[in-house]
C-alpha cells in the first residue's frame, strides 16, 4: 500500500530564545501508510510536536522533504499548503481549539467553510451522533466538559475525510474513559483506510498505535527501556 | 455555514467589541451628518436671513418714497409735496415703452394716479391712489414685485381713514358711486399713507376718467447714487420727452451697501462655520479610525488560537482577512445607518430648523448618505486593514506550539 505521509530526512532548529539556535529535529524520516496507526514519543522538548506540525504543512522543515498521497508540500506555497490541508488533512490538538461562538455543529461544519465538503451538515450531524454529542449539537463548546470537547474537535478532524489524522497529545487532558473514546476513534479512522499520527508521551495511548516511533534531542531512537 | 455564518456569530458573541466599534463610526459619521446639515440650515438661515433682510429694506424704501418719479414737464412739484396730489398726466403707455427700452439705471416701475380729493360719500379729505403693479422690464429677469396689486373691486385704506369712517377689513364701502370690498386696511404709518385709499388703476382711470392716462410713473432701486441722476435723466428724457425726473428717498447706493454688508457679516460667519468644520470633522474620523483600529487589534489578538485552529483546518488568508474585513464592513454599514439619523436629527435641532425630519426630507440627504456610507465603509475597513492582514499572516504554527 502507498504511503500517505512521507517524511525523508526532516530537519529543523529553531531560536531557544537567549540567541541559540536549538536542533529540534535531525534527519528524521518517517512513511505512514493507508490503514497505519503510528504513534510518535518521546520525552518534552524531543520535537515530537515539531514534527506533526512539518507533517502538517504548518512549518516549513530547514531540510528533507514533506509528502502527503505524493504531493510535496515544499513545492506549495503557503495559501495552495492551505487548500491541499483543507481537503486532505485532520488536525487533533491537546487544547482541542474550538471557535468559542460556535456551536458544537458549527465547529464541526467549520472545515467545510475552508472547502466544499458534500453534505457536510448531514455528515457533521451524524459525526456528532457516533462520538456521543447527539444532544450537545446546538450547545456552545465553553458548556462542553473536556471529553465532549475534545470529541467535539475530532469529530471536525474528520468531517472532510482527510487521507492523515495528525493528533498532537489528544488525550493529554482527558480522562481514562474519554481518552479511550477519543483513541477508539483515531483507531476506527485508521481501520477505515485513513493514515493516523498521534504524537504522544503516555505510554497507554501509544499501545493503541500500530507502530510507535521514539523520539531524542531530535533523531529517531529506540524505544526507552521502561517502556520495553 | 458560510464564512458570513461566522462574522455574524462572531459579532454575537463579542457584542460589547462590535458595539464600541459601531459606535466609532456612527460618531464619526454623526458628526459628518450633524456638520453638513448644520450647515445646509446654517446656509439657509443666511439666505432666509439675506431675503427678510432685503425684503424689509424694499418695504422701508417703499415707504420713504420711490428714488425716481417721474412726472409730465409741466407738473408743478409744490403742489406734489405741498398737497400730496398730482394733477397733470401722461399717457400710461410711456410706462410701458421705458420698460421696453434698454434702460439699465431703473428697475420696477409702477405706472401710478394720485390725487387728492374728498370722498363724496363720506366727505372725508383723502389721497386717492390708483395702481396696477409692477410693468416688467422687458430685458431683465422679473423681479418681485415691490407694490401687490390691488385686484379690481377692492380697495385698501390707511390707518386714518379706517378711524375716521370706522371701516375694516371684509366691509363694503362705495367711493364716486362705485361698489369696493374693503381688502385691507394698513396699520398706523404716520405719514400721507394714512390718509391714502388704494385702488385698482384702471378703476381710478375710470372714477377719475382718466383711461389710459396716469399722473406719475414710480421707479425703485435705480442706480442713481452721486451725479448718477442727471445722467437718468437724459436717458429718460430721451425715452420719454416731454417729463420731468426726481429723486425721491435715500440714495439707493448707501442701502445697497447696507444690505450687502448685512450678507456679507452673515456669509462670514457662515465661512468661519465651515472653516471650524473641515478641521474638526476630519480629526474625529482619524480618530475614530485609530480607536477602531485598536478595538480590531484586540480583537485579532483575542482570537489568535482560533486564527491558528482556522488556519490549519485549511483557511485561506483571503478568508482570515475576510473574517475581520467582513466585520468591519457590517459596524460601517450599521454605524452608518445610527450616525446618520442621529446627525441629521442633532444637525437640524441645533440649526433651529421646525423638525428634524423636515431635514431628512431636503434633496441633498441621499447623496449625503450615500457619501457618508462610503466614507464610514471606507474608514471601517481602512481602519481594520492592518489588523486585519496581521492576523491574515499569522503563522498557525507559532499559535499552535504556544498552546
Amino acid at each position: 500500500m502507498s504511503a500517505v505521509l512521507e517524511l525523508n530526512h526532516i530537519a529543523k532548529a529553531h531560536d531557544s530564545g537567549n540567541g541559540q539556535r536549538v536542533q529540534a529535529l535531525n534527519g528524521v524520516s518517517l512513511s505512514v501508510k493507508a490503514g497505519d496507526f503510528v504513534a510518535v514519543q518521546g520525552p518534552s522538548g524531543s520535537g515530537k510536536t515539531t514534527l506533526l506540525l512539518i507533517a502538517g504543512g504548518l512549518l516549513a522543515p530547514d531540510q528533507g522533504v514533506v509528502s502527503i498521497g505524493g504531493r510535496d508540500l515544499g513545492a506549495m506555497s503557503a495559501e495552495g499548503r492551505a487548500r491541499f490541508r483543507a481537503d486532505n488533512v485532520g488536525f487533533v490538538f491537546q487544547q482541542f481549539h474550538l471557535v468559542p461562538y460556535l456551536s458544537v455543529l458549527h465547529n464541526v461544519m467549520t472545515p467545510a467553510v475552508a472547502t466544499h465538503v458534500e453534505d457536510a451538515r448531514e455528515r457533521a450531524e451524524e459525526l456528532i451522533a457516533r462520538f456521543g454529542l447527539g444532544d450537545r449539537a446546538d450547545h456552545p463548546t465553553a458548556r462542553l466538559s473536556t471529553g465532549e470537547r475534545q470529541r467535539t474537535a475530532l469529530a471536525r478532524a474528520l468531517l472532510n475525510q482527510p487521507k492523515l489524522l495528525l493528533a498532537d497529545e489528544p488525550t493529554g487532558n482527558l480522562d481514562v474513559d474519554n481518552a479511550g473514546k477519543v483513541l477508539a476513534g483515531l483507531s476506527d479512522f485508521a481501520k477505515t483506510g485513513g493514515a493516523v499520527l498521534l504524537v504522544t508521551h503516555d505510554d497507554n495511548s501509544a499501545t493503541r498505535a500500530d507502530r510507535v516511533v521514539w523520539l531524542k534531542d531530535g533523531k529517531q531512537a529506540g524505544a526507552p527501556a521502561a517502556s520495553i | 455555514m458560510k464564512i458570513w455564518g461566522m462574522i455574524w456569530r462572531e459579532i454575537a458573541f463579542r457584542k460589547f467589541n462590535f458595539v464600541l466599534a459601531l459606535l466609532s463610526v456612527s460618531a464619526a459619521v454623526a458628526c459628518l451628518i450633524g456638520t453638513l446639515t448644520l450647515l445646509r440650515t446654517d446656509k439657509a438661515e443666511v439666505a432666509k436671513a439675506g431675503a427678510g433682510l432685503e425684503d424689509a429694506i424694499r418695504k422701508i424704501t417703499k415707504g420713504l418714497g420711490f428714488n425716481v418719479i417721474i412726472l409730465p414737464e409741466d407738473q408743478d412739484l409744490n403742489e406734489m409735496h405741498l398737497e400730496g396730489s398730482l394733477n397733470k398726466q401722461m399717457p400710461e403707455e410711456y410706462a410701458h415703452r421705458l420698460a421696453e427700452s434698454k434702460i439699465v439705471t431703473i428697475n420696477h416701475l409702477l405706472p401710478t394716479i394720485m390725487k387728492k380729493l374728498t370722498w363724496p360719500e363720506t366727505g372725508l379729505p383723502i389721497v386717492l391712489y390708483g395702481t396696477r403693479g409692477e410693468v416688467p422690464i422687458q430685458h431683465r429677469d422679473p423681479k418681485k414685485p415691490l407694490l401687490d396689486t390691488v385686484p379690481k373691486g377692492t380697495m385698501i385704506i390707511g390707518h386714518h381713514v379706517s378711524q375716521k369712517l370706522g371701516l375694516k377689513e371684509g366691509d363694503e364701502t362705495t367711493l364716486l358711486g362705485h361698489k369696493f370690498f374693503l381688502g385691507k386696511v394698513h396699520g398706523e404709518r404716520g405719514n400721507i399713507d394714512d390718509a391714502t385709499v388704494w385702488i385698482n388703476l384702471t378703476e381710478a382711470q375710470e372714477l377719475l376718467g382718466m383711461q389710459n392716462l396716469i399722473h406719475a410713473i414710480q421707479a425703485l432701486e435705480c442706480h442713481c447714487a452721486g451725479d448718477r441722476i442727471s445722467q437718468i435723466r437724459v436717458e429718460i428724457a430721451r425715452i420719454l420727452p416731454g417729463t420731468q425726473v426726481l429723486e425721491r428717498g435715500p440714495p439707493a447706493l448707501a442701502r445697497a451697501e447696507a444690505r450687502d454688508q448685512a450678507r456679507q457679516s452673515a456669509e462670514d460667519a457662515s465661512k468661519r462655520r465651515e472653516a471650524f468644520a473641515a478641521v474638526l470633522a476630519p480629526l474625529i474620523w482619524v480618530g475614530a479610525a485609530v480607536w477602531i483600529g485598536f478595538l480590531m487589534l484586540g480583537n485579532v489578538r483575542e482570537r489568535r488560537a482560533e486564527i491558528g485552529i482556522l488556519r490549519a483546518i485549511g483557511f485561506r488568508s483571503s478568508q482570515i482577512l475576510l473574517l475581520f474585513l467582513g466585520k468591519a464592513f457590517l459596524f460601517g454599514i450599521l454605524g452608518t445607518l445610527l450616525g446618520f439619523v442621529v446627525g441629521a436629527l442633532a444637525g437640524a435641532s441645533l440649526g433651529e430648523m421646525t423638525a428634524g425630519w423636515e431635514s431628512l426630507q431636503n434633496p441633498e440627504v441621499p447623496i449625503h448618505f450615500v457619501l457618508a456610507l462610503g466614507l464610514a465603509v471606507a474608514l471601517s475597513v481602512f481602519a481594520s486593514w492592518i489588523p486585519a492582514l496581521s492576523a491574515a499572516r499569522q503563522d498557525p504554527a507559532l499559535v499552535l506550539q504556544e498552546e
